[in-house]
């Protein structure tokens, strides 16, 4: 192994200095000081062992290498990132940045730089790219409603308020994107699934699903991109659309799951958003109670319930199904959990540092990247050992994105 | 209905305020707590710089017309019907009664926090 870093070291060496030689002048300061084969900016390199972790409070993000598990880059001036998300090029190479106060930042992992910046809206919290990268589409808060992008020029395509039945703006939550320059959305003021076909991406067609349930806070896309399933914070259960039907329709799934319980208050809204689908289960937080549940894709029944440390906020699958990581909110959010998909127990509880708020999975999941918001760290553990493999100092770190997300349906 | 419950709220907590008029103020490191707790938990819904999200804005602007003591009320027992918990098993009610009045106030940033490398 050390061989063969020696020996892709001295082979990398005269295309970095050719690299450095043509390099475009940046204005982001490195975090760590890189060696050599950590590819300065211009230098030969691909970008599927990239990713961005969001530093909230700095309005920054940490460019870094999955593969050498370090921080090589830090792009500043991205505004507001509370709650921020990012999405990719089909390239990898340009990252897409959702901040909360409303800015699309497009940012060049290899250059590393902002690449193209608009304010579109007042108030946003996330996005989505469609499947042949041409489109961005942001989901905004204030003003209610989706925005349309050209995914080069970031110019504005179409804004397509989302009203509810009093004609009033709702707030957008739960964006994803679908096949053939689609995209799905719930309004948490009104009780709708909205489906937008931007076949015509300045006269998008909109279709309303309406009576979903009451207040959808976040949804997810299965993998395959046939089932949308949204929460309801308004009720126990959740909505569920089979895009595969011919006129795909909502159904209640879970409803009253909590039935007879007086649920827990929630300090935080969980996101569905992961890869919350292993197998032919779909392991999804309850609102308002320590429990994961557990759903068979198949009949859309309730299979299982697993009894958790807390609140879950993410329950996330590893790729390849066998494990499910779940973190929690306030005040149990020191620790993650380790569900094993074939017995469906806790196998493990981690304590990886204080105010766990994202993780996110190596492409093929032999390692899972945990931020630790107050201890300024982002935590890599190797997830079949579940031993710790390397520490990255960064700033009060949130979301972490690796740019494989860019060849998933729903990321 | 959830607003005339508030307000009764509101005011039993200001009848316990008078006592909370003397309570003491959190110590410095509780108040940072209570800084960080805000900016970055509420902040979640609210925003980090309380700018509102699911939760609404928080900023001096947006709570002029609303009391102190109503807004540890709201932080203390939530809202029924909405996303807004009740925090009274995370917070003392003298310390929502100064998170209330600091918001009033123009809510501070964080100090002290440790910048990475």
């Amino acid at each position: 192994m050390q061989r063969r870093a020696l020996l892709s070291l001295s082979a990398a060496a005269p295309l970095l200095a050719t690299g450095c030689a043509l390099a475009p002048s940046s204005s982001t300061t490195p975090t760590a000081s890189p060696t050599p084969a950590a590819a300065a900016p211009g230098a030969l390199q691909g970008t599927g062992d990239l990713g961005v972790v969001i530093e909230r409070a700095r309005g920054a993000l940490t460019l870094v290498n999955t593969s050498r598990r370090e921080a090589i880059d830090r792009i500043e001036g991205l505004g507001d990132l509370s709650h921020a998300s990012v999405v990719f090029s089909r390239d990898e190479r340009f990252a897409y940045v959702f901040g909360r106060d409303g800015g699309l930042t497009r940012v060049d992992l290899l250059e590393r730089r902002i690449a193209g910046r608009v304010m579109q809206a007042g108030n946003s919290i996330g996005g989505a790219i469609s499947a042949d990268g041409t489109l961005v589409v942001a989901q905004n808060y204030q003003p209610g409603g989706i925005k349309i992008f050209d995914a080069h020029t970031l110019e504005l395509l179409a804004d397509v308020p989302a009203l509810n039945s009093s004609g009033e703006r709702s707030r957008v939550v739960g964006l994803a994107d679908l096949p053939q320059r689609r995209f799905i959305y719930s309004l948490f003021d009104a009780e709708a699934i909205c489906i937008a076909d931007c076949s015509d991406p300045r006269q998008p067609r909109i279709t309303t699903l309406n009576g979903i349930g009451r207040q959808p806070y976040d949804a997810l896309l299965s993998p395959s991109g046939r089932h949308y399933i949204a929460g309801l914070f308004g009720e126990d259960g959740l909505a569920m659309v089979d895009l595969w039907e011919d006129a795909p329709r909502a159904r209640r799934i879970l409803a009253g799951y909590g039935r007879g319980q007086q649920p827990l208050p929630v300090y935080k809204m969980p996101h569905l958003r992961g890869w919350a689908v292993a197998g032919r289960h779909a392991y999804l937080p309850a609102i308002g109670r320590h429990e994961v549940l557990v759903v068979d894709t198949h009949s859309w029944q309730e299979v299982g319930r697993i009894p958790v440390a807390g609140q879950p906020v993410f329950v996330m699958a590893r790729p390849d199904g066998r494990q499910v990581w779940v973190n929690f909110s306030v005040p149990d959010y020191h620790r993650v959990q380790v569900i094993d998909t074939p017995s469906q127990q806790v196998v493990q509880t981690i304590e990886p540092g204080r105010a766990v708020l994202h993780m996110e999975f190596t492409p093929r999941g032999e390692a899972v990247w945990i931020s630790c918001r107050d201890d300024n760290r982002v935590q890599v553990y190797d997830t079949h050992t579940r031993q710790r493999q390397a520490s990255l100092a960064v700033d009060a770190p949130s979301g972490i994105f690796f740019t494989a997300r860019a060849q998933r349906m729903g990321f | 209905m959830v607003r005339t419950a508030l307000l009764s709220l509101a005011c039993a907590l200001l009848a316990t305020a008078a006592g909370a008029q003397t309570a003491p103020e959190p110590t410095p490191e509780r108040a940072a707590q209570l800084v960080r707790m805000v900016r970055q938990d509420c902040g979640s819904c609210h925003g980090m710089r309380l700018t509102g999200g699911l939760g609404p804005a928080l900023t001096r602007e947006a709570l002029a017309a609303k009391p102190p003591e109503y807004l540890a009320a709201v932080i203390t027992h939530g809202i029924p019907g909405t996303p807004m918990p009740p925090w009274s098993a995370l917070l003392q009610g003298s310390e929502a009664l100064w998170i209330a009045r600091q918001l009033a106030g123009g809510f501070p940033n964080e100090t002290n926090r440790s910048p990475a490398p």
